[in-house]
């Protein structure tokens, strides 16, 4: 399922990112990669999505947070 | 072996927000130059210190999270290890998120980069419960690691010491590459690529001819370019989509999965967690600060206060500044006799400290606004803020982040431009550039102070000045959209930023911060602006008026001054005259020529040549329309409380024409400023030139017709 319809306070992990060149290696770097378990802190709906990534916290549009699909 | 070096350069590296900055403060102090990197709005920052004899040259890389050249900045930040070869790099970590920061350190290791490792915010690491076993990790990393506290200035010795024994070290045997292991089918793709690489001639630049194949698997487009061999990118292709084949996944990912893998590994032996905390301080203060509810009062609330701080604490010492030229404009009078015609008296008055004066007045605000800024930045809200306003920003084919400087737009246009800074896409950032002057700034607010008065009863007053900031942010709306979609079109960069832990701000990097802008304003204050008021005043002194007409004006000061009235009549009489030969010396001057000889097009805006003239005066800046206005009313020294100039206006215009001299004012040429700014930053006269065209006509187009309409449909008249 696409990372989008996860709802607040869920961990996940990532299974596949299709972003496209480039941005993949970006968010690969920022530790958003598959196998990677990521706890959502927050589902904005309509705006921007929250998540914890090793350690960190990164902010996704919601473009973006229907690219990565988890599990 | 080889001599030791005396001098040294060093290059901090390491993640944003990993407290890079603040430790290259603290390194440095104040012996440090800010500059930009030839070709790219990045800032360049460096700094020397003196340790053991040894003088090193630091450099503040531009934060970045890989050597991956996704960002100027992180293109910058690898150009600068590969080709300029510095002695030691000095990656800065934040020790309580390790494993996201060790990632650059591995790429930094591969690239055979002499290292050091900082682990730095260890007092926060320490609190979250991490105990680091530095041998082993340091084993791991090849790389001396040294523990800091940036803010407090712990650990700066032992850095230093670090850096300069692996440097000395460097300097006598050289660092080996680290070969990491990416799995059989990568490293089996790794050695075709690299023995083509080999079998082509030599790698051009500071690097391995294995990394130099991780990147093209990697699929890096700047390293792909450097590459001429048809060979090795076809080779390059062949071996990606094996590796997709197999894995499912593109090479980056998979790479970046085992770089992550090498890393957790090492953290597993060396790193123990001795408590789980799920819920930091910054999750809890996020909760309410990107709350979908208390967010966006919360921001509004912080952007008031902000506003607050800039306008009203700077007052004061803005009434400060303008008295400071008024002294220094009258005592530079002084030095000629009274009434006296002198050019170089002008010249020094009104052009230089008038012109330089009008600038630096607004001094006290930047430096507010920028220490505002600095502590949003500083504290890690920023990133919060773009968060929240990211959804209404995209909408308009803007960026979160573009929020910022539209905000600041309403305070100074300048300012508001160079914090475009923040947006990494230089789409978004031109876009956001071009729109800024469309938030009615601070300087244009005496103008509409001035004419709303003049021309709408008491109760229209306030409603009026909204409408006007109204139509500047719609205009600025449509602008944005129009210019992503035309000009600027493209994919917005999709919206991904990491939200830095909420930190104290230090005082001494918000010093530093606000310093460094300070400095950079007053800099253009003193060269682009004293060289356009010059050039202005000159409009607006030349040709002087003939010598029969000035002798005629003073033939008439005898009179008065010969005749019977009284004293107080004597004043009076003498100042109209005063005020006379200003409008003739004006209406003879290039500006007054321009004046009327940009009537034709003045014509279907309702303007004549004195709203003209002013016009010229306010690309100076925009309040000195007031003034100029003033002047070719021969009411003198005027500012936005005449009434007299009021009245004049009054008879001479109508309403409507009131409403589109605010209009005008409000879009066309930003002030020269302004262009300057635009053109540092975009790095182009192209973009500064389009902005001054594009909001001018923009401005015409609108005014005609508005006063158009308004006159046909018998309103004003």
């Amino acid at each position: 399922m696409p990372l989008s319809v996860v709802q607040a306070g869920r961990r996940v992990r990532v299974v596949a990112v299709d972003a496209g060149h480039g941005l993949e290696g970006r968010l690969a770097a920022l530790g958003l990669a598959p196998g990677e378990e990521i706890e959502v802190l927050r589902n904005g709906l309509d705006g921007p999505f929250l998540v914890a990534v090793k350690g960190s916290r990164l902010a996704l549009g919601r473009g973006m947070a229907q690219k990565i699909r988890v599990a | 072996m080889k001599p030791m070096k005396k001098k040294l350069t060093a290059a901090l590296a390491g993640n944003p927000n990993s407290g890079k900055t603040t430790l290259f403060n603290e390194l440095t102090g104040s012996r440090q130059h800010v500059g930009n990197y030839p070709g790219v709005t990045v800032e360049r920052k460096e700094g020397s210190c003196r340790y053991g004899g040894v003088e090193l040259q630091i450099v503040d890389l531009p934060g970045s999270y890989s050597l991956t050249a996704y960002s100027a900045e992180e293109w910058v930040a690898r150009n600068f290890i590969v080709n300029e070869k510095p002695d030691v790099v000095v990656d800065i970590l934040d020790a309580s998120n390790l494993e996201r920061n060790l990632y650059l350190a591995v790429q930094l290791m591969e690239l055979g980069a002499p290292l050091v490792l900082v682990f730095n915010m260890s007092d926060m690491a320490r609190a979250r419960g991490f105990e680091f076993d530095l041998e082993k990790l340091s084993r791991f990393f090849g790389a001396q690691i040294v523990e800091t506290v940036g803010h407090k200035g712990v650990g700066i010795k032992e850095l230093l010491s670090a850096a300069v024994t692996t440097a000395q070290q460097n300097g006598s045997g050289g660092t080996r590459p680290f070969v990491l292991d990416y799995g059989r089918e990568i490293e089996a793709e790794l050695s075709k690529i690299t023995a083509l690489i080999q079998a082509h001639g030599r790698v051009k630049g500071n690097y391995s001819a294995r990394w130099l194949a991780v990147k093209l698997l990697e699929n890096d487009k700047e390293l792909k370019a450097s590459v001429a061999a048809p060979e090795v990118h076809e080779q390059a292709a062949r071996s990606a989509e094996r590796i997709e084949k197999i894995t499912g996944e593109t090479p980056e990912t998979v790479m970046a999965g085992r770089r992550y893998g090498y890393i957790s590994g090492a953290c597993q032996e060396a790193v123990r967690s001795t408590i789980e905390i799920r819920r930091t301080i910054s999750d809890r203060i996020d909760s309410v600060a990107t709350n979908r509810v208390l967010g966006l009062p919360v921001f509004l609330g912080l952007m008031y206060l902000v506003f607050q701080l800039t306008f009203t604490v700077g007052d004061p010492f803005m009434g400060w500044i303008e008295k400071a030229f008024g002294w220094l404009g009258g005592m530079v009078e002084g030095w000629w006799p009274e009434g006296s015609g002198s050019l170089l008296k002008s010249l020094l008055v009104d052009g230089v400290i008038g012109g330089v004066g009008g600038v630096v007045v607004f001094l006290p605000n930047i430096l507010l606004l920028f220490l505002a800024i600095a502590i949003l930045e500083d504290s890690g809200y920023m990133a919060r803020a773009a968060f929240i306003m990211d959804r209404l920003m995209h909408k308009i084919g803007l960026h979160g982040k573009s929020f910022i400087p539209m905000l600041i737009g309403f305070g100074c246009s300048v300012p508001a431009i160079m914090a475009t800074r923040t947006l990494e896409n230089r789409r978004d950032r031109l876009a956001t550039m071009l729109v800024a002057p469309l938030m009615s700034c601070g300087a244009r607010l005496p103008i509409y102070a001035l004419i709303i008065p003049a021309f709408f009863p008491e109760a229209w007053h306030a409603p009026m000045l909204w409408i006007i900031y109204l139509i500047g942010i719609l205009l600025a709306v449509v602008s944005a959209k129009m210019l992503r979609s035309t000009l600027l079109r493209g994919e917005s960069v999709p919206f991904v930023m990491e939200l830095p832990p909420y930190r104290m701000p230090t005082l001494k990097g918000i010093l530093i911060h606000m310093g460094e802008r300070g400095g950079l304003y007053l800099r253009k204050a003193g060269t682009i602006i004293l060289g356009l008021s010059i050039v202005l005043w000159a409009m607006t002194a030349f040709p002087r008026l003939p010598e029969e007409e000035v002798a005629h004006f003073e033939a008439a000061r005898q009179a008065v001054a010969a005749g019977m009235a009284t004293e107080q009549e004597k004043v009076e009489s003498l100042a109209a005259i005063g005020n006379e030969e200003g409008e003739a010396a004006l209406k003879h001057s290039i500006a007054g020529r321009v004046g009327y000889a940009m009537e034709p097009i003045l014509k279907p805006m309702g303007f004549d040549w004195r709203i003209g003239t002013a016009l010229i005066g306010a690309f100076a800046a925009k309040e000195v329309f007031v003034a100029q206005m003033g002047i070719v009313y021969s009411v003198g020294e005027a500012d936005e409380e005449s009434e007299t100039l009021r009245d004049k206006l009054k008879s001479a215009y109508n309403p409507l024409i009131g409403f589109c001299i605010m209009l005008f004012c409000l879009v066309s040429a930003p002030c020269m400023a302004t262009i300057a700014v635009t053109k540092r930053e975009s790095n182009s006269w192209r973009w500064a030139l389009f902005q001054l065209a594009g909001l001018t006509a923009l401005a015409w187009a609108l005014t005609v017709l508005v006063y158009q309409i308004g006159r046909a449909g018998g309103i004003g008249s």
